[in-house]
C-alpha cells in the first residue's frame, strides 16, 4: 500500500467522548473485519472486491501500531495472491472446460473411461480464467479481512478478554504463542552449535541432530516457567470442591454449545422449519452462558484495566455489520451486480447500494481512536 | 518469618539426602545471604520456602517449613503466592505475558487483587523499580538487568512478606548487578521485606546481608549467622574477605571500604615490593598471529539500525589469554560468532588460522575444516552435546575433529580428574559439562580457544581450576579470548583486556592497566590497595611470603 494514511490529528473537530485516550477493544476490530469478510463472502464482483481490500488497507494503515503482529496485512494478502494463483492454475490444467474464447490450448491427456468428467490440459478459455481468478479473488479478500483483524488487535489482548472458564485455555495459546519464537531461537542456537561441532547441520541426519536438543529446551523452560507460574498463583480456587464444580459447569457449557449447533444447523437448512432453529439456537446461547458464567466463578481471578466496550466500540463494530447487512441485501435485489457472469463474459457494474456500505466499513479510518503506541520508542 | 524445623530433603531415585536435619530461622526484615558450592543444594532450600519443593518438584521431605505462620505442607505454591515472593534464575523464563505493565499485574489478578487496588499497585511498583517510562515496553526487549528488575517487581505487586531469589546478578554485568542490588537493598530497608537470596558472586552481594547461610552441602549441617563470622571458614569467600583472612584482621571486612580503612599497614608492607605476575604481562611479538579482524561490521536487522558491531579492530596471538569485557549488549557474544564464522560480517575481514601465512575467512570454512583453525564453547555449553555418556560424546568428537581416538577423553580427564566415562552429560555438574564442552572443542586443537560467560554457574573452586585449565591451555600455544563479565576472573586470568563499549574497542591493552583504570571492571583487591597495582589476593600472598 502506497496511500498516505489519514492521520488522526487532521481531524480535530470529532466530539471527545469519541476520543478516548485508549486503544479499541479487539473484539471490536474483529467484528469490523468479520463483517467485511462476510460481505465479501456475497459477491464475486472483482470491484467490489477490490473495494474490501482497499477499504481494509486503509483503516489498517491508519489505525495499526507499531508492534509485530501489526504487519500481518501484508502477509495475508501475499497469501492471497498465491490463493488466486493457485486457483488459475488448476482451473487451467483441471477444470471442467469452459466454452468461450480459446487462449491457449494445453496438450490433452487422454484420461481411461473410468476417468471421464476428468480433464487434464485442453483448451484455455478466457471465461474459466476469469472465473478462477473471481472466485480465487473472493478467497483472497476474505483472507485479507481476517489478516486486517491481526494487524489491528492484539492476539493475546484479544484472548485476555474470554470468561473466567476458559482462562486457562487462554493462558495454553499465550504460553504457545510465546513459545514458537523460543523454539525458533532454540533451532537456531543449535544449528550453530553444530557448526562448532564441525558437523553438517543440514539433511536428514542433521535434522535429528537439531530436533533433540531443541525439544529437550523447550520442554525444561516450560518446566521452568509452570514452576514460575505456581509459584505466582496460578490455578487458584475460590471454592475446595472445585473438581466437583468444574464437572458440573463444563457439562452445562457443553449442553449448550450442542444447542447452539443444532439450532444454527437449523436456521441454516432450508429444509428445516424455522420454529425449530431459532429458539433452540437462544436455548443453546443462555445454557452455554450460564455454564460459562458458573465456571467463572469458581476462580478468584480479577482483572488488571480490562479492555472497555464502549461507544467507540459499538460505532466500529457496527461500521462491519453495515457492510455485511447491504451486501446481503444487494445480493437479493441486484443479483448479477453482485456475482457478474463469467460466461458469457461481461463487464462488472457496481451495485451503489453495496458499495455504500462498504464505505461506511472505512469509516474507522478517521473515526475509531488512535491507538496508544506500544513500544512507543521503538 | 521463616523456620525451618528438621527438615531433610530426598529426591526420588537419588540415595542421599539434598538437606538433611536442617534448622534455621530467619527473622522478619532481614536480608539473608545462601551460599555454598555448586550443587550443595542452595536452590533447594530455596524452593522449600514457598512449598516448590516438594509440591512441584517431587521428592520426600521431613521436617516443618513454616512461612509467616503458614505450614508448606497443607499450602501449595500457589496458596503462598500472597507471602512468598520467588524469582528463579533466568527471569525471561518466568514470564507469562509480554509487556512490562501486564507482567507487574499478572500476580495480583492471579489472587484476585482488586482493580483500583491494582492499578495502584503497578504504579507504585513501577516507581521502586525506576522504571516507570517502560511501563509499555514489550519484556523482550528490555536489557538483561531491566528484565531481572521486572521479574522481581512482578513479585513484589501482591506484597509478599518474603521475597526468594535464585542467583539474581549471575547473568548482569557489573552496571545490572549493582541496580538490581540497589533495589533489593531499598525493599529491605524501606519496605521491611525478607529477603532470601542465593548468589555465587559474593563479592557482589555479601557486603549488604545481614545473615549468611552456609549451605556445605553433603548433608553437613548447615551454618547459619553474622557475615562476619560465618565467611571467616566459608569454603567460598570473595577476594576482599581473603584479603582479610590472609592479613589477619578481625572482625573480617566484608565490602571494599571497610578492607580500605584496614588497609593502612598492609599498603605500606607491601609498598616496597612490585607485584610479580606469574606471567610475562605482554606475550612477546614474535608469537604467531592465530586471528585478525580488521574494520569488522555487523547490523542485525534493518540496513538502518545501529550496527552491533562499528569497525572492530583485533589481533589475537598464539599463547595470549584476553579478557573481552563490556556491557550486556556492549557486542561481545556478536563479534565472537564472528571470530567463529557463525555470523558474516557486514563490513571488514575476518582471517583465522596458524598462522597469517595460512589464515583464512571462517564464514566460509567447510564445519570440518573450521573446528582446527578455531574453536568455540558457548555461553550454554550443553549446547555442543547430544551423546548419551562422556566417553560417547567425546568419540564423536574424535570422529569429527579427525583425531585420533582418546584425544578429547584424555583432555576430559585431564581437565576434571574422577569422572565415570559412563555419565550422562546432564548429570555432570555445571563446571563439569563446561570441561567436557572446552574437551569437545580443544579435540580439533584450534589454535584459537573462544570462550562465552565461562563462569555463569561456577563457584569459587571450580573458577580456579578453569583458572588453571584456560592457563595451561595458553602455555602450550593455544589462544584463549573469553567474553566475560567476571572482573575477579578477567584479574586472575588474563594477559590482556579488550574493552566493548556500543560496537567499538575502547580499551586494549594489558589486563593491569586497563582494570586497575577502570571503576566498573577493577577486581575488589585492586580497589582496596589503590593506587598499588595489585590484582590478586594470590599476588599479595607472593609478595608477603617473599618479604
Amino acid at each position: 500500500m502506497t496511500v498516505t494514511a489519514p492521520r488522526a490529528k487532521s481531524t480535530p473537530s470529532v466530539p471527545a467522548a469519541l476520543r478516548p485516550l485508549r486503544s479499541l477493544h479487539p473484539g471490536a476490530w474483529w467484528l469490523w473485519a468479520t463483517g467485511l469478510a462476510a460481505a465479501a463472502s456475497r459477491t464475486t464482483n472483482p470491484l467490489l472486491l477490490g473495494l474490501v481490500l482497499a477499504v481494509a488497507g486503509w483503516v489498517v494503515a491508519a489505525r495499526r501500531t507499531q508492534a509485530p503482529w501489526s504487519r500481518a496485512y501484508g502477509f495475508y494478502l501475499r497469501m492471497g495472491i498465491a490463493v488466486v494463483a493457485i486457483r488459475v492454475v488448476f482451473a487451467a490444467l483441471f477444470g471442467a472446460p469452459v466454452p468461450g474464447h480459446v487462449l491457449v490450448t494445453l496438450p490433452e491427456v487422454t484420461l481411461p473411461d473410468w476417468a471421464a468428467g476428468v480433464r487434464l490440459g485442453g483448451e484455455v478459455t478466457l471465461e474459466g480464467v476469469a472465473g478462477a481468478v473471481y472466485a480465487g479473488l473472493q478467497l483472497a479478500t476474505m483472507l485479507a479481512c481476517v489478516g486486517a483483524a491481526n494487524a489491528l488487535a492484539n492476539p493475546r489482548r484479544l484472548l485476555r478478554a474470554v470468561p473466567g472458564a476458559l482462562y486457562e485455555v487462554g493462558v495454553a495459546v499465550v504460553v504457545a504463542l510465546s513459545f514458537t519464537p523460543q523454539l525458533l531461537e532454540g533451532v537456531t542456537r543449535v544449528r550453530a552449535a553444530r557448526r562448532l561441532r564441525g558437523r553438517r547441520h543440514t539433511g536428514l541426519r542433521g535434522l535429528r541432530g537439531v530436533a533433540m536438543p531443541v525439544l529437550e529446551g523447550a520442554l525444561e523452560r516450560s518446566v521452568e516457567l509452570a514452576a514460575a507460574m505456581d509459584a505466582r498463583g496460578f490455578g487458584r480456587t475460590a471454592t475446595s470442591d472445585a473438581h466437583v464444580h468444574r464437572a458440573g459447569s463444563g457439562a452445562v457449557t457443553l449442553a449448550g454449545l450442542l444447542g447452539v449447533c443444532a439450532g444454527l444447523y437449523g436456521l441454516l437448512d432450508a429444509q428445516s422449519p424455522v420454529a425449530l432453529g431459532l429458539p433452540l439456537l437462544t436455548l443453546g446461547a443462555a445454557t452455554a452462558t450460564v455454564g460459562l458464567w458458573l465456571g467463572g466463578r469458581r476462580s478468584t481471578r480479577s482483572r488488571y484495566r480490562p479492555d472497555p466496550w464502549g461507544l467507540p466500540e459499538w460505532l466500529v463494530s457496527a461500521c462491519g455489520v453495515t457492510a455485511a447487512a447491504t451486501a446481503v441485501v444487494a445480493s437479493t435485489v441486484s443479483p448479477d451486480a453482485m456475482n457478474p457472469s463469467t460466461s458469457p463474459l461481461v463487464v462488472p457494474t457496481l451495485p451503489l447500494l453495496a458499495v455504500a456500505g462498504l464505505l461506511v466499513a472505512a469509516l474507522p479510518a478517521w473515526r475509531a481512536p488512535a491507538p496508544d503506541d506500544f513500544g512507543g520508542d521503538r | 518469618m521463616i523456620r525451618f524445623e528438621h527438615v531433610s530433603v530426598r529426591y526420588p531415585g537419588s540415595d542421599h539426602a539434598v538437606l538433611s536435619g536442617l534448622d534455621l530461622e530467619i527473622p522478619e526484615g532481614e536480608l539473608a545471604l545462601v551460599v555454598g558450592r555448586t550443587g550443595s543444594g542452595k536452590s533447594t532450600l530455596l524452593r522449600c520456602v514457598n512449598g516448590l519443593v516438594p509440591h512441584f518438584t517431587g521428592g520426600l521431605l521431613t521436617g516443618r517449613v513454616t512461612v509467616d505462620g503458614r505450614d508448606t505442607r497443607d499450602h501449595r505454591p500457589r496458596d503462598l503466592a500472597d507471602v512468598v515472593g520467588w524469582v528463579g534464575q533466568d527471569p525471561l523464563a518466568g514470564f507469562v505475558t509480554d509487556t512490562v505493565e501486564e507482567e507487574l499485574a499478572y500476580g495480583m489478578e492471579s489472587i484476585g487483587v482488586a482493580p483500583d487496588v491494582m492499578r495502584r499497585r503497578v504504579e507504585e511498583v513501577l516507581d521502586v523499580l525506576g522504571m516507570a517510562g517502560e511501563r509499555a515496553r514489550p519484556l523482550t526487549t528490555l536489557s538483561a538487568g531491566q528484565q531481572q528488575r521486572v521479574a522481581i517487581g512482578s513479585v513484589l505487586t501482591p506484597h509478599p512478606r518474603v521475597l526468594v531469589l535464585d542467583e539474581p546478578t549471575s547473568a548482569l554485568d557489573p552496571g545490572a548487578a549493582e541496580e538490581v542490588l540497589a533495589l533489593l537493598q531499598r525493599l529491605v530497608h524501606d519496605l521491611g521485606v525478607t529477603v532470601l537470596v542465593a548468589e555465587h558472586r559474593l563479592e557482589r552481594v555479601v557486603q549488604y546481608a545481614d545473615r549468611v547461610v552456609l549451605v556445605p552441602g553433603g548433608g553437613a549441617p548447615v551454618l547459619s549467622g553474622p557475615p562476619a563470622e560465618v565467611m571467616r571458614t566459608a569454603p567460598v569467600a570473595p577476594p576482599v574477605v581473603e584479603l582479610g583472612r590472609l592479613a589477619g584482621w578481625s572482625p573480617l571486612p566484608l565490602s571494599v571500604r571497610d578492607a580500605r580503612r584496614r588497609s593502612r599497614d598492609l599498603s605500606e608492607r607491601l609498598s616496597a615490593v612490585r607485584p610479580t605476575h606469574p606471567r610475562p604481562d605482554v606475550v612477546p611479538l614474535a608469537a604467531p598471529v592465530v586471528a585478525t579482524a580488521s574494520g569488522v561490521v555487523v547490523r542485525y536487522g534493518a540496513p538502518a539500525a545501529r550496527p552491533a558491531l562499528r569497525g572492530v579492530d583485533l589481533e589475537l596471538r598464539a599463547g595470549e589469554v584476553v579478557a573481552l569485557m563490556g556491557r550486556n549488549g556492549a557486542g561481545k557474544s556478536t563479534l565472537l560468532s564472528a571470530l567463529v564464522g557463525l555470523r558474516r560480517p557486514d563490513g571488514g575481514t575476518i582471517r583465522v588460522g596458524p598462522d597469517a601465512a595460512d589464515a583464512a575467512d571462517p564464514h566460509a570454512l567447510a564445519a570440518a575444516d573450521l573446528v582446527r583453525r578455531v574453536g568455540m564453547v558457548p555461553q550454554e555449553p550443553g549446547d555442543l552435546l547430544y551423546a548419551d555418556s562422556v566417553a560417547e560424546e567425546c568419540r564423536a568428537a574424535d570422529g569429527d575433529a579427525d583425531a585420533s581416538p582418546g584425544t578429547a577423553l584424555a583432555v576430559f580427564a585431564d581437565l576434571v580428574p574422577g569422572v565415570d566415562p559412563a555419565t550422562h552429560p546432564r548429570d555432570l555438574s555445571e563446571g563439569q559439562r563446561l570441561a567436557l564442552a572446552l574437551a569437545v572443542v580443544l579435540a580439533g586443537r584450534p589454535p584459537l580457544v573462544l570462550l562465552d560467560e565461562p563462569t555463569r554457574g561456577l563457584d569459587y573452586p571450580g573458577k580456579e581450576r578453569l583458572v588453571g585449565v584456560l592457563r595451561r591451555l595458553a602455555a602450550a600455544g593455544h589462544a584463549v579470548l573469553l567474553a566475560t563479565h567476571d572482573v575477579e576472573l578477567a584479574a586472575t586470568l588474563t594477559d590482556r583486556t579488550v574493552v566493548l563499549a556500543d560496537g567499538e574497542v575502547v580499551s586494549d591493552g594489558p589486563s593491569r592497566e586497563v582494570v586497575v583504570a577502570s571503576p566498573a571492571f577493577a577486581p575488589q583487591v585492586a580497589k582496596v590497595l589503590a593506587p598499588q597495582p595489585w590484582l590478586t589476593v594470590a599476588e599479595v600472598a607472593h609478595a608477603l611470603r617473599a618479604g
